[in-house]
């Protein structure tokens, strides 16, 4: 029953950030995911994550289709609203939110499901329209909420729990935003928490769509022998190519990184992530480089993850493109709107 | 047909049918005739049939003079201008005995088009023009001129009237306002040298347009989404709601772009589908702004499953279903009224949706304002359910007026001190009693945050499987929903009030309904009349359904939805409505409504219906 809350009463020595808030100030409701659950892990990385921004919580809008996943959107930020909307449909869900208010953030909760079969189309023109949010995919292979079919993104010869073999082909969403044209491409493992948060931090704040892929292993239906997103598989498969971190604008930069094995990249509002290259050969900023090199990868049953692509540089986001105002539209007065009385009988003579 | 003996003289009372092949330029040829009419003060309603095809096919334009101002189609046709050979046969036969038919002579006039009750007349058309005028496409457009000069002779359309509107269209365009004139007075002329002009079916000037315009339902409803202060639209494009959006934009560019910055206080979003746009709705309206989505029944369909969500997590959100010919795919370019109850009930579960019915293009201005004031009040879906007809075709109607005054209301939105005021806010709880909860916005205040789900909830917004909580939410929903009858327009009535006989009807077969009457009044059949403008239905629709003996319903469809509609939310006994129904994609003519009523009052003369 994910409306029991948990208590609130903040220990006075545990640490605050900018805004005097503790974690436990971005944590929501009880989950009441299973046990042991990737995606509760996830849960956890956005917690530490917005805390880590001095995110106001008002300032986030949560929003998710259906299905376990979708249902931890109830889990972190509870001073955020929150959107359960229907399955597969969070996109438009958040691209007319960020219609309304291009001031908010937004991050959107989905499975491998919600995502890749049924919000498929979906996924893919919240892409294209390059809508400013931060969209995580909790993958696990499966559907977990009805117990264990196969999604669109279990491998060839994925063993389902009750023996059957899935035969065809993945899709991989980080191919398909790389091919579209996203501008920040991730992809983590939900028991990789040191790598997660930064990656949530600095989605979070890149402007545009920014697309995290997190392996979630599902324990109930998804963590035995034959299933590659199982946590054994997902950990001996782990190929992190790039480390992630995330400095804050206020914060001094004195990340220990080499010359010429590091990258930083500058977010618009003027805070970077540090790339720390593990794979020398590895450029994140180049596409159609980093396509290759996943699909190459995938091949040999790798999963890369890190930054895998970032474009700083892109002006193709819906409100850049749009020429929005930039008070957002939900705010603006009803004089500015309404064009009067005078307007429109000047407006009919072309009617007469 | 009795009616025709009064009409002896048919002067501004009469209607031409142009037949003409799509994509060959007719429609300003026929625009410019109807608005000539217009302009010299006499009233006329235009219908448009044209097919779900780009170019090649048959198309008709139907303008009706009608000195009694009335609004429907008039189901006979006096004059046709026969411009499509591959339809003579067909347009041949339309012609009322008595009436006349137009053709082109330059090839020889076929059997096809031998009628011996009829006047037919020759115009070597496409020789005039081709020996006037240079370069194919241009001819092809010319000759359209050409007719509407020889139509202008022919009923006498004041030419002044016509150079004017010729010169307004043509401002910035000397050279083809030259080529337009030259082909108007080659039509002009020829007939009055070569014809007996005018015909007796003539116009003359009236003073009847004055604070009128010819304005399409779409257009309106587009501006009405600017005046109420919509600021998001999405939208997939379908017939026939395409030109609502269209018109939108265009009215943003021009009242809602920043003179210097060139930034828009608008955004139309073009989605990937209609599942898509209804869902930027909500996602819009839930974050505070006047979202609407237009469509058209296969657009209402796709949106089903996100109306529930909307219905249940009391989203507010705005659509228009310009409702054309079903089922499936139908006749895309055709208009009937047969998603009523598709509206109404929307989506799977217990669910029930305020729906408008515009009649016209000015309801469609006001009533799109409305939508917005009644979504955010009750904090629910609304419904604009106009149809083809409505949307499409030019209405005359009454000037458009703007009160300065108004100001949207926004409903129970909780400010950032109202919520610092509150010990904690619950979202769904009913406050004051009126069924309607109070709602918060994102990014106002942390206090104000709350889960919106579609999953069961309790009132204070919590995810519930307990049967009393979930039933209490349902159960305030079913009392929201009779809240919105204090809310929703009210019917319009017409007649005495107290005949035994009465006439319900909706939307856009007002015109035809109100012409059924004075037709029957002068046939001293007495008959009330009610036009519901929404659902739900309020209680003058009850008090009316229990005050008349017998009822005609009357709509545009096979399966009688409003007579449905009506059966199962009010008291009334169903044998007491008794169904008029139109389903053949043509806007409802008068005959229909007063050939059903007379027929079924020779079946029941107990009832005392003549004065
Ligand atoms: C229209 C519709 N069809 C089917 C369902 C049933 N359904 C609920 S969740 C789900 C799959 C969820 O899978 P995924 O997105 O991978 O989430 P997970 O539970 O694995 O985290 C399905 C098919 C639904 N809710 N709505
Ligand atoms: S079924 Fe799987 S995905 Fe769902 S909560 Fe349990 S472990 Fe997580
Ligand atoms: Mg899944």
């Amino acid at each position: 029953m994910s409306y029991i809350n948990k208590p609130k009463v903040a220990h006075p020595s545990l640490p605050t950030n900018a805004l005097g808030l503790t974690r436990r100030q971005y944590e929501g409701a009880m989950s009441t995911l299973c046990a042991g659950c990737g995606h509760d892990s996830v849960t956890a990385a956005i917690v530490e994550a917005c805390w880590g921004i001095d995110l106001k919580p008002e300032q986030l809008a949560k929003l998710s289709g259906i299905g376990c996943s979708s249902k931890t959107t109830a889990y972190f930020v509870a001073g955020a609203h929150g959107f359960n909307s229907v399955h597969g449909r969070m996109p438009s869900i958040a691209s007319g939110a960020a219609a309304a208010n291009r001031e908010l953030t937004y991050i959107g909760i989905s499975g491998d499901g919600d995502s890749l079969s049924i919000g498929f189309g979906q996924l893919a023109h919240a892409i294209r329209r390059n809508i400013n949010m931060l969209y995580i995919i909790e993958n696990n292979g499966v559907y977990g909420l009805t117990k264990g079919q196969f999604s669109a993104s279990a491998d060839i010869g994925t063993k389902a729990k009750k023996g059957e073999v899935n035969l065809t082909p993945p899709i991989d969403p980080v191919l398909l935003a790389l091919s579209l044209g996203a501008t920040f491409v991730a992809r983590s493992f939900s028991g990789d928490k040191q790598q997660l948060v930064p990656l949530i931090q600095a989605g979070l704040k890149h402007n545009g769509f920014a697309l995290i892929d997190v392996l979630s292993p599902c324990v109930t239906f998804n963590d035995h022998e034959g299933s590659t997103r199982s946590y054994t598989f997902t950990r001996e498969h782990y190929h992190p190519v790039i480390e992630a971190d995330f400095v804050p604008k206020a914060s001094e930069i004195t990340v220990d990184y080499q010359e010429g094995q590091a990258l930083s990249v500058e977010l618009h509002d003027g805070s970077q992530v540090i790339l720390r290259k593990l794979d020398a050969s590895y450029d994140p900023t180049d596409r159609s480089a980093a396509y290759h090199f996943i699909e190459t990868k995938i091949k040999n049953h790798e999963y890369v993850t890190g930054l895998i692509h970032i474009d700083e540089s892109s002006t193709t986001e819906f409100h850049t493109l749009n020429k929005t105002t930039k008070v957002p539209l939900n705010r603006l007065p009803f004089e500015k709107l309404s064009p009067g009385n005078a307007a429109l009988q000047k407006l009919q003579a072309r009617w007469r | 047909m009795p009616e025709l003996a009064r009409n002896a003289d048919r002067t501004n009372d009469f209607a031409i049918k142009f037949a003409n092949v799509n994509g060959t330029g007719s429609a300003s040829a026929n625009a410019l005739i109807m608005k000539a009419i217009f302009r010299m003060g006499i009233p006329v309603a235009g219908k448009n049939y044209f097919p779900s095809n780009i170019q090649g096919l048959p198309t008709w334009y139907e303008v009706r003079v009608t000195r009694d101002g009335y609004a429907a189609r008039s189901g006979r046709i006096d004059i046709l201008v026969a411009m499509n050979a591959e339809t003579y046969q067909r347009d041949v036969r339309e012609v009322i005995s008595g009436g006349y038919l137009i053709y082109d002579s330059t090839w020889p006039r076929s059997m096809l088009l031998q009628r011996e009750d009829i006047t037919v007349i020759g115009v070597p058309l496409a020789k005039m023009v081709n020996e006037t005028f240079d370069g194919v496409r241009n001819r092809i457009l010319l000759k359209n001129i050409a007719y509407a000069g020889v139509i202008a002779a022919l009923i006498d359309v004041d030419l002044n009237v016509i150079d004017a509107l010729l010169k307004e269209s043509y401002a910035k365009k000397p050279k083809l306002l030259d080529s337009n004139t030259k082909a108007l007075r080659l039509g002009y002329d020829y007939a009055k040298a070569n014809l007996s002009c005018p015909l007796p079916l003539k116009v003359t000037h009236l003073d009847k347009t004055a604070g009128h315009i010819m304005i399409d339902g779409n257009t309106a409803a587009g501006l009405g989404c600017v005046y109420a202060g919509a600021t998001v639209g999405a939208w997939y494009p379908i017939t026939p709601s395409t030109s609502l959006m269209d018109a939108f934009k265009s009215f943003c560019e021009r009242f809602r772009v920043d003179a210097e910055t060139g930034e828009r206080n608008y955004a139309v979003i073009q989605a990937e589908d209609e599942l898509s746009a209804i869902g930027m709705v909500l996602g819009a309206s839930w974050n505070g702004a006047r979202a609407f989505t237009p469509t058209s029944g296969p657009g209402i369909s796709l949106m089903n499953e996100f109306i529930g969500l909307a219905y249940y997590a009391e989203v507010p959100a705005v659509i228009f279903d310009v409702a054309r010919v079903g089922p499936s795919t139908g006749m895309p370019t055709r208009t009937q009224q047969s998603d009523i109850l598709m509206c109404a009930y929307a989506s799977h579960g217990d669910t029930r949706h305020v729906v408008l019915f515009p009649a016209n293009p000015e309801e469609c201005f006001y009533m799109a304002v409305q939508a917005f004031d009644l979504a955010e009040r009750l904090q629910t879906p609304v419904f604009v359910l106009s149809d083809l007809d409505i949307g499409m075709n030019d209405w005359m109607c009454k000037d458009l007026k703007w009160d300065d005054a108004y100001r949207p209301d926004r409903g129970k939105v909780l400010s950032a001190e109202e919520l610092n005021k509150l010990d904690k806010f619950y979202r769904y709880v009913d406050r004051d009693e009126d069924a309607i909860p109070y709602r918060t916005l994102p990014g106002v205040n942390p206090k104000g945050a709350y889960f919106t789900r579609g999953s069961g909830h309790n009132q204070y917004g919590g995810y519930t499987e307990d049967s009393a909580d979930y039933q209490f939410v349902l159960d305030r929903l079913t009392r929201k929903f009779t809240t919105a009858t204090r809310y929703v327009p009210k019917p319009v009535t017409l007649g005495r009030g107290n005949c035994e006989v009465g006439i319900i009807s909706l939307g856009s077969c007002d015109g035809a309904v109100r012409e059924a009457l004075d037709v029957l009044s002068r046939q001293k059949i007495d008959v009330d009349y009610l036009r519901v403008k929404a659902f739900p239905f309020t209680s003058e629709v009850e008090a009316f359904l229990r005050d008349h003996k017998l009822i005609f319903v009357v709509e545009q469809n096979r399966d009688a939805q409003l007579r449905s509609l009506l059966t199962i939310e009010t008291a009334v006994e169903k044998s007491k409505l008794e169904s008029i129904l139109s389903y053949s994609g043509f806007p409802m003519s008068a005959d229909p409504i007063v050939n059903g009523i007379r027929a079924k009052l020779a079946e029941t003369p107990r009832l005392s219906v003549i004065k």
